[in-house]
């Protein structure tokens, strides 16, 4: 079961290592992780999607609790929080293809941001199935090069994370 | 007044009551030591080794239940602290280290003896520091000793760069530390001990499952009470030993791998384990699909990454062992009325436990021409004093004093049961003395594991500290050659020790004394003499070579399927 959890962190020296050999030495799966501050002084916000049963992921979640510098653990379930990805593709777009390319950047409501005679780069952004979704359709065309962000998640409603 | 960071940690370590520190000079400590060369207050040990003084630290720790402290030079100081750091990290003691490092401005240059410690212990250590700047060491050592104690203890590496040890500030140790990521659960919650009471009051067949979290956390007596209120049996681990007198009738011994057949039927066939501290170790548990497949489970550990980890739980209870055990010491006064019903309603229970107490009792073949391991353990338990401190190695010595050496006391056992670390048990008993000049402390090693740290006899005739080191010696490193007996036809692959080592001549070397019991009738004054003596000593016995420990349940077997005799 895949799944994506927020973990609240000190900016500390070394947190990110603390993380990866959390996961790497209890043999827990990274599918994707992106890390930035946060709007806090001195906290950053790491976003991990992982893969587990019900068992793993209550390990997961309390292993990661028991690493002094994190904070908060925000384990989203289905639909309680919002997912973005971000990817950067670079397609080949030549003749006919050009056209296609554009087709299929409006469909997913993407931005080309760079452009050659041979190529296109385009930026798009959604849930992660968005993203896999218009590289599924671009790959005919010749992919050249591919860099996603992994997932970023926030909880709906009102609420902070801390209150 | 400005004082150097050198001196600003031995300040800390003071105001932390720290009163014995184990370590090893070297370049980039040069000036913690200088300073050290006329603080009074701290009583330095140097071991031969850093893996010893790690060691000897976590002895310390385990005797006292305070925070040891050993120190460490950069490079090949800090690495060699790491076998003592992860044997400290797998058993839950309280330990702060501390280790040299290159001035920080060549940290990351591949400087002489600099190596990234903080990044090869991060696995094996609760949390590191490394300290960057001297305003902090104050805070920084605030925190190091809070975490390390406090919650699941572990140990916590400090990273002291050369520079920083030379840079001056003013010193103010901080009075209370506040962490954000940092708040163990301590007060176990009301309605889980009410719920853990009822769940007791309704069983036919409970027993106590205590671990080395009771011992780690002073909570012995609160075991004793809760047994002895509800009349349930007790059986410990490896680490628990000492946290319920074994000369208790409702006593089982250890359980597991080594364990006593009753305490392993009593787990089988139980409707409910109440476990404290203890973390279902697979040493513990055997096959897991078949362990105690009646059973229902309450979990008291103050790590919630302990419980349901390996088993499944029924009511897991998060807090300090000590704090929830005394609440359910209230909670069964408090249904006083039920109590003899449940008492009367256990009594086929406690019959079917002395039935297999009679039918398999731990025991041996004796010998009068030989002397048999067993029999040593019995005698070194009959000659010493109550409160002696044993600390062991590991192998077969380490389960036949776990079987027959019958502890009645917290703290008095000291062994490295997660880890498994041969070479713990001359340092580990070096430390404890330290702290004890005035107890027995004997140290119960086989020939194989004492030759991992003999070098500290020195360290132990230097500094008068008078521990008892009993070799077993069977010329083989034992536990390795019994499974090959057992399992690989007897292929004794490289466990046989071909050069026979004359310890008395080794003790005479390092100037301490040396006895030698070649059969039975000689175990005794062997074990006196060597007793008698005011300074270290060696007391080596020549034991029956292929002696097995028994019972044993095979790697991946069920409890249940206990090996009596092979």
């Amino acid at each position: 079961m895949q799944h994506t959890i927020s973990v609240i962190v000190e900016n500390d020296f070394g947190v990110l290592s603390r993380v990866a050999t959390l996961f790497s030495g209890r043999g827990f799966n990274i599918e994707s992780l992106s890390v930035a501050p946060t709007n806090e002084d001195g906290l950053s916000r790491m976003t991990i999607v992982t893969r587990g049963d019900e068992q793993i992921l209550e390990q997961i979640n309390k292993q990661l609790n028991k690493l002094i510098d994190v904070l908060k653990v925000l384990d989203f379930s289905d639909g309680s929080a919002v997912e973005r990805e971000l990817a950067l593709i670079k397609v080949s777009a030549e003749d006919d293809a050009r056209a296609e390319v554009l087709r299929i950047v409006d469909i997913f409501r993407a931005k080309i941001i760079d452009v050659t005679p041979k190529s296109y780069t385009i930026e798009a952004t959604g849930n992660p199935i968005k993203i896999d979704g218009i590289l599924e359709l671009l790959r005919p065309l010749g992919l050249k090069e591919v860099v996603r962000t992994g997932s970023v998640a926030i909880g709906r409603g009102a609420k902070g994370w801390n209150g | 007044m400005k004082i150097s960071g050198a001196r600003i940690m031995l300040e800390c370590l003071k105001n932390e009551g720290v009163d014995t520190v184990f370590g090893y000079p070297g370049g980039t400590v040069i000036n913690l030591y200088d300073e050290l060369f006329n603080f009074k207050e701290i009583n330095h040990i140097m071991p031969r080794h850093e893996q010893a003084g790690t060691h000897a630290a976590d002895g310390y720790a385990r005797a006292t239940g305070r925070v040891g402290v050993a120190i460490a030079t950069s490079g090949p100081g800090a690495t060699n602290t790491i076998t003592g750091i992860a044997t400290a990290y797998m058993d839950s003691i309280p330990m702060v280290i501390i280790t040299g490092q290159v001035p920080t401005a060549l940290i990351g240059n591949d400087a002489f003896q600099e190596v990234d410690i903080i990044g090869i212990t991060r696995p094996c250590t609760k949390h590191s520091f490394l300290i960057r700047n001297v305003k902090d060491i104050a805070l920084i050592m605030k925190k190091a000793f809070y975490i390390a104690r406090s919650g699941r203890p572990g140990p916590v590496l400090v990273d002291f760069p050369k520079d920083i040890q030379m840079s001056q500030c003013e010193f103010h140790y901080p009075e209370t530390v506040e962490i954000r990521g940092y708040k163990p659960n301590l007060s176990g919650h009301p309605r889980q001990v009410e719920k853990a009471v009822a769940m007791i009051l309704d069983s036919h067949r409970p027993v106590m499952y205590v671990g080395g979290g009771a011992v780690l956390g002073d909570a012995a007596e609160s075991v004793t009470q809760l047994a002895r209120i509800l009349s349930l049996p007790v059986t410990t681990t490896l680490m628990g030993l000492g946290s319920f007198p074994e000369s208790d009738k409702l006593s089982l011994g250890m359980l597991g791998m080594h364990g006593a057949y009753c305490a392993n039927m009593a787990m089988s066939n139980s409707d409910l384990i109440i476990a404290i501290g203890a973390r279902f170790d697979d040493r513990v548990t055997g096959k897991l699909s078949t362990f105690a497949p009646h059973a229902k489970i309450i979990h008291i550990d103050v790590d919630p990454t302990s419980i349901k980890k390996n088993v499944r739980v029924d009511l897991p209870i998060v807090g300090d062992v000590k704090d929830v055990l005394i609440k359910m010491i209230k909670q069964a006064d408090n249904s006083n009325d039920k109590l003899a019903g449940f008492e009367a309603a256990l009594a086929p229970w406690h019959a079917d436990i002395t039935a297999w107490k009679e039918k398999h009792p731990l025991d041996y073949k004796r010998s009068s021409t030989i002397i048999k391991p067993q029999f040593v353990i019995q005698k070194l338990r009959e000659l010493s004093d109550d409160d002696a401190i044993i600390s062991t190695d590991v192998g077969q010595h380490q389960m036949w004093t776990a079987q027959f050496f019958k502890f009645n006391k917290p703290r008095t056992l000291l062994t490295s049961g997660g880890l498994g670390t041969m070479g713990y048990g001359l340092p580990a008993a070096m430390g404890a003395q330290a702290a004890f000049p005035n107890r027995q402390v004997i140290t119960i090693c086989g020939d194989g594991g004492v030759q991992m740290n003999i070098q500290e006899m020195a360290t132990l005739v230097q500094n008068r500290l008078p521990v008892k080191i009993v070799i077993l010696n069977n010329n083989y490193l034992g536990m390795v050659r019994q499974w090959q007996e057992l399992f690989f036809d007897k292929r004794y692959s490289s466990t046989c020790n071909e050069l026979p080592i004359d310890y008395i001549k080794l003790a005479d070397a390092y100037g301490a004394k040396g006895f030698l019991a070649s059969k039975p009738g000689d175990v005794e004054s062997v074990i006196k003499q060597g007793f008698k003596e005011k300074g270290p000593v060696i007391m080596e016995f020549k034991i029956a070579r292929e002696e097995k420990v028994l019972p044993m349940v095979p790697a991946g077997a069920a409890l249940n399927e206990m090996v009596l005799n092979a």
